[in-house]
């Protein structure tokens, strides 16, 4: 039998249904996992054994009285950005090294009620602003495929938790790329999903016209079941869309997988700057598409080179003004000065790290008078012509497929000094952001011994439909059962 | 020759509360301008009469009855605060 | 050289909303144990979002509507972004562009020195009215400052007028004014005391006769209505006392104090303003249907103006008494009802009389509000007949009145139980006044003599024997046919 902590969350369930296997002795395998490879990797922030047998115990119980919610008793990692009342939550971030939330973040509270049990918190770049998980203000997670390299980012803690067996499935969130680009990275898959999809009341702000939360698991099914148990209108988020939501495992699996699917082929996603071993693992993704049935056809994104600065412009503008909320009074660190004005500065200066400083500084100045028109405004109205690109592409095509990012996981410290470099990482999933659509990154084979991922592109609500094509891909490859060689150390 | 002065690096600075040393100051304004360079390709489109996309969601009109919902307790509103008084926040004055 | 003051004013309204803009938190924030109406919302938590309330949005565009704004149908709300100690998320949730309401205007009378005569009526334009949330509350105690964020988040209405006004009387016609809407409409008690309604002035003098706009000075902290008038009479002659000078007045802020009935300088923030606004992304547009803003009008009560006119009209009263009446949207609504009671067999000024005068007196003295008054409209009525069909007389009424405004029992049962029924019973009279007659032979002989004012006298004796139930008139009219007949 293999190791519990490496199943599927839909083998685990099978498990579970059957009585193979507890809940508890699924728990204890992963966090004895998590205790034997996390001082290498380094993915949480916070580990929560106790709570998480103790939710696993209880999982149990509601099992043995005839419960059988979808989570029913799965260990799910979540990112350090997202909220669990009463468990402290940093966002990578000193200013809330100690922040305590009395509220559950609306996907907490329906993953709890599902049963779910929660391992910990994984690390994040600080409030989610970074590609490598090296803005972390507490330490930098390792790729588990080479511990020299970044996991990617910002949720690099959640792709390297749930590749590396600490975790049967993880929640990440994604800005710009935060949940895709990690997963592409660590060889997992994740789920970007249509904005308005998913809650985002108790996920800590970052661009709060792009930021979704999202699935990184071993497989395409598992981000159809956690999808599923996220997914769904809140009363508590006003961007949250009031449409029923599918059986995304059953939706998947319908139909004749990718035969008949049109897919389109951006070609501004193939030019310049990729590395070479991601061009043909992803010209070799699209062959098999095509061998099953898909219908290549070449589509434009003419204003995709515009993507990189209107997102920078807009997320860092949003997040100047979400982030005006830590100034030591409510909640956080705080510096105090003899009066309140140096207190703001202060405690700010010694609560954010450079890259969160950085996009303040940026989001401030195009906001800032005699600059809005000409940055901020300008970049909402270059965000209209991507959004007509995309609505124009879907009038030809079902899907998209693309790399998911131009490179595989760069070298610890490769890009850390140089903003722009790794702004630049985020290419290809900006986009999605933008125009508020739906994307997942999936393994689709190996450069150098590192994963690369393809990306699957769908219109707003179009989950089940990337699903289905991502589904179908999966099942003909074996990318995503390979898992990296870790040794295991107890500590 | 950077776009941004040290004098409006010091001014967004303040407008964002930020306090930064002289080296970060210097950095920005290096960091900053090059973005900004960068995003000069914005000015190569042709914006005229296209509308922002502040949000790309389909909606409007989200609102909610007026009921009231319980609050939290005094004391867990209190909890995370570095400083209190009897049951309200403190902060050092504000000098003016 | 003579100058006219070119004043514009900002007022905040508290609306008296169940829950807060943004939360379902308790609106309630005056009074209350400071932060026991907080949430994670409005205390600014990370993760959490705001959600409008609905009724809120119903209150500004009904206050728009009776200001006599377009409603616009496509509105945004905008972050306004500042670091202050009560303002939880470093921004405040506010509208920029587009506001809720916007090109209306107040009808204003500035003639209050002349109760009876229509006032001049002025039109102030209102420039926008929209809706944002308060902030938290800070008191300053050695070196600190203290935070209740329990008004943070309560739903503001912003109301900003033109440069219109000019004087401090209509300043303060403005004030009232607006007060009495806001009132009216029932969407904030538009207490100056409690905060509930705030106001910003600004406020530049320039030559008569000239088009230019003089250097604006703001005024703040004014807290009642009072200061309203007073901060801006002292203003406008600080800055004449300036100009008159040959000095400049300079672009400063202002507060006032009151104890002391000055202005001063308040100093600045220690830097220039830039709010940074946006378009707010936790919150989709509202576009608010034409349909919808029509039931919104069509829902409007019956505002002061038009309700004056229409008691003019159809109750014959005078100017005064309906502008008395109608001042509060209860008082009017009392002397209604009463008004329906009495139906046609009482004159509605008759009523009026009552209500203005043995009504307001006793609330005034007693400072009791026109809802806590225990006479009901039909108790009134009933008196009023009972005056009127002879049951009782002045007096008596008075007395019964008391009564009632001790106990808020009916007329009738007093009446009954003290016996104050008027004998008007000639029968039961004319001993009591042959007594009068021969206790007093020197005033009979008086009149007898041709002095005709010593009646009054006689009549008095009857009302002192009888304790005042005598009813005058027959008592008098006995008094002459027995004085005549025993000649």
């Amino acid at each position: 039998m293999t190791d519990l902590h490496q199943l599927t969350i839909h083998e685990a369930q099978d498990m579970l249904r059957r009585g193979d296997i507890s809940s508890v002795e699924l728990t204890q395998s992963v966090l004895d996992r998590a205790l034997a490879v996390d001082n290498d990797v380094r993915a949480y922030i916070c580990l929560l054994p106790e709570e998480a047998l103790a939710q696993a115990e209880a999982a149990d119980r509601r099992r043995a009285a005839g419960d059988d919610t979808p989570l029913l008793g799965i260990p799910l990692a979540i990112k350090d950005v997202i909220c669990i009342q009463g468990v402290t939550t940093t966002c990578g971030s000193r200013i809330l090294e100690n922040f305590v939330p009395p509220f559950d973040a609306t996907i907490v509270a329906r993953l709890r009620a599902a049963g779910a049990v929660f391992l910990g918190k994984t690390n994040t770049d600080e409030f989610a602003m970074g590609s490598s998980t090296e803005y972390s203000a507490f330490f930098t997670t390792g790729n588990p495929w080479d511990l020299e390299r970044v996991p990617g980012g910002s949720s690099g803690g959640s792709a390297a938790a749930v590749v590396a067996g600490e975790a049967l499935g993880a929640f990440g969130t994604d800005t710009g790329g935060s949940v895709r680009q990690p997963a592409a990275m660590c060889g997992v898959v994740g789920l970007k999903p249509t904005y308005g999809r998913v809650s985002r009341y108790g996920l800590v702000a970052h661009g709060s016209s792009l930021d979704q939360i999202g699935p990184l698991t071993r497989d395409v099914e598992d981000a159809a079941i956690l999808l599923g148990s996220i997914a769904g209108h809140d009363r508590m988020d006003s961007t949250s869309l009031n449409v029923a939501v599918p059986d995304y495992v059953r939706e998947m699996k319908t139909g004749d997988g990718l035969k008949g699917m049109r897919v389109g082929v951006p070609k501004e996603y193939f030019t310049e700057g990729i590395e070479p071993g991601v061009e043909t693992a992803v010209r070799a993704a699209l062959d098999l598409m095509a061998d099953l049935g898909a219908e290549l056809i070449e589509v434009s994104l003419p204003h995709t080179e515009y993507a990189i600065p209107i997102y920078y412009l807009i997320a860092t503008a949003e997040a100047s003004s979400n982030l005006a909320r830590y100034d030591g009074v409510r909640y956080g660190l705080r510096v105090d000065a003899p009066d309140m004005w140096q207190t703001y500065y202060d405690t700010r200066q010694a609560g954010f790290g450079p890259e969160v400083k950085r996009r303040i500084m940026l989001g401030t100045y195009g906001l800032s008078a005699g600059y809005y028109d000409a940055y901020y405004l300008k970049a909402q109205q270059a965000r209209t012509l991507l959004r007509r690109d995309f609505e124009r592409v879907w009038e030809q095509v079902d899907v998209m497929a693309c790399p998911t990012s131009p490179t595989t996981a760069f070298k610890i410290g490769q890009k850390v000094d140089d903003p722009l470099q790794m702004y630049l990482s985020d290419v290809f999933t900006v986009s999605l952001n933008l125009v508020g659509m739906c994307g997942i990154s999936i393994p689709c084979g190996f450069s150098d011994g590192m994963p690369v991922g393809l990306q699957l592109m769908g219109p707003a609500l179009g989950e089940s439909i990337i699903l289905r094509a991502a589904h179908a891909y999966e099942q003909a490859t074996e990318w995503h059962k390979r898992r990296p060689n870790l040794t295991e150390r107890m500590f | 020759m950077p776009k941004l002065t040290l004098e409006e690096v010091e001014h967004i600075a303040t407008l964002a509360r930020l306090g930064l040393s002289g080296d970060e100051k210097e950095t920005f304004r290096e960091q900053l301008s090059a973005i900004l360079d960068y995003a000069e390709v914005l000015n190569r489109l042709d914006t005229t009469g296209v509308p922002p996309t502040t949000s790309a969601l389909p909606l409007n009109n989200v609102m909610r009855p007026d009921q009231v919902t319980p609050s939290l307790p005094t004391e867990d509103a209190l909890a995370n605060a570095p400083d209190t008084d009897a049951d309200q926040f403190r902060v050092r004055a504000i000098l003016e | 050289m003579p100058y006219e003051p070119v004043i514009g004013m900002e007022v905040h309204v508290e609306l008296n909303t169940a829950s807060k803009m943004f939360c379902g938190c308790s609106a309630e924030a005056f009074g209350t144990p400071p932060n026991t109406h907080v949430c994670p919302v409005c205390l600014g938590m990370p993760g959490t979002l705001p959600v409008i309330n609905e009724q809120a949005v119903r209150y500004t565009v009904m206050t728009g509507l009776a200001l006599n704004c377009t409603v616009q149908e496509h509105n945004v709300f905008a972050r306004k972004n500042y670091f202050y100690p009560d303002l939880p998320k470093g921004y405040q949730i506010s509208q920029y562009e587009l506001p809720l309401c916007q090109d209306g205007y107040l009808t204003i009378d500035v003639g209050d020195g002349h109760p009876t005569e229509a006032g001049q009526a002025r039109r102030v334009r209102i420039r926008r009215v929209h809706l944002e949330e308060d902030t938290g509350k800070l008191t300053h105690v050695d070196g600190y400052s203290l935070i209740d964020f329990n008004r943070a988040g309560v739903p503001l209405m912003e109301i900003v007028s033109e440069a219109d006004i000019r004087s401090a009387e209509e300043a303060y016609a403005y004030v009232t004014r607006l007060r009495q809407i806001v009132r009216y409409l029932g969407v904030s008690s538009g207490d100056m005391e409690k905060g509930a309604m705030r106001c910003e002035v600004n406020l530049s003098l320039r030559p008569v006769g000239s088009d230019e706009f003089g250097t604006k000075v703001e005024v703040k902290n004014l807290n009642s209505f009072r200061s309203v008038r007073n901060a801006i009479a002292y203003e406008i002659e600080r800055q004449t006392r300036l100009l008159e000078a040959g000095k400049p007045v300079t672009q400063v802020t202002m507060g006032w104090d009151e104890a002391a009935g000055v202005t001063r300088e308040q100093r600045s923030k220690e830097e220039a303003h830039d709010y940074r606004y946006f378009p707010e992304p936790d919150l989709p547009p509202l576009n608010l249907e034409p349909a919808w803003i029509e039931a919104v009008k069509g829902s409007l009560p019956e505002l002061p103006d038009a309700k004056r006119d229409r008691f003019m009209a159809n109750y014959g009263l005078s100017r005064y008494d309906a502008d008395v009446l109608v001042e509060d949207r209860a008082v009017a609504d009392y002397f209604e009802r009463a008004v329906r009671v009495a139906g046609d067999t009482i004159n509605p000024k008759l009523v009026a009389n009552w209500v203005t005068g043995e009504l307001f007196r006793r609330m005034n003295e007693t400072a009791t509000a026109i809802t806590s008054v225990k006479i009901k409209p039909e108790d009134l009525v009933a008196l009023i007949r009972m005056v009127k069909g002879g049951t009782i007389n002045q007096p008596a009424a008075k007395e019964t009145f008391g009564v009632m405004w001790e106990t808020g029992r009916p007329p009738q049962e007093i009446v009954e139980e003290r016996g104050l029924k008027q004998i008007s019973d000639a029968g039961e009279l004319a001993g009591v006044v042959a007594q009068v007659i021969a206790d007093n032979p020197d005033p009979v002989a008086q009149f007898k003599a041709g002095k005709e004012t010593i009646i009054r006298f006689l009549i008095g004796q009857v009302m002192k024997a009888t304790r005042g139930k005598a009813n005058p008139q027959l008592a008098e009219q006995l008094l002459r046919e027995q004085l005549q007949s025993n000649e």
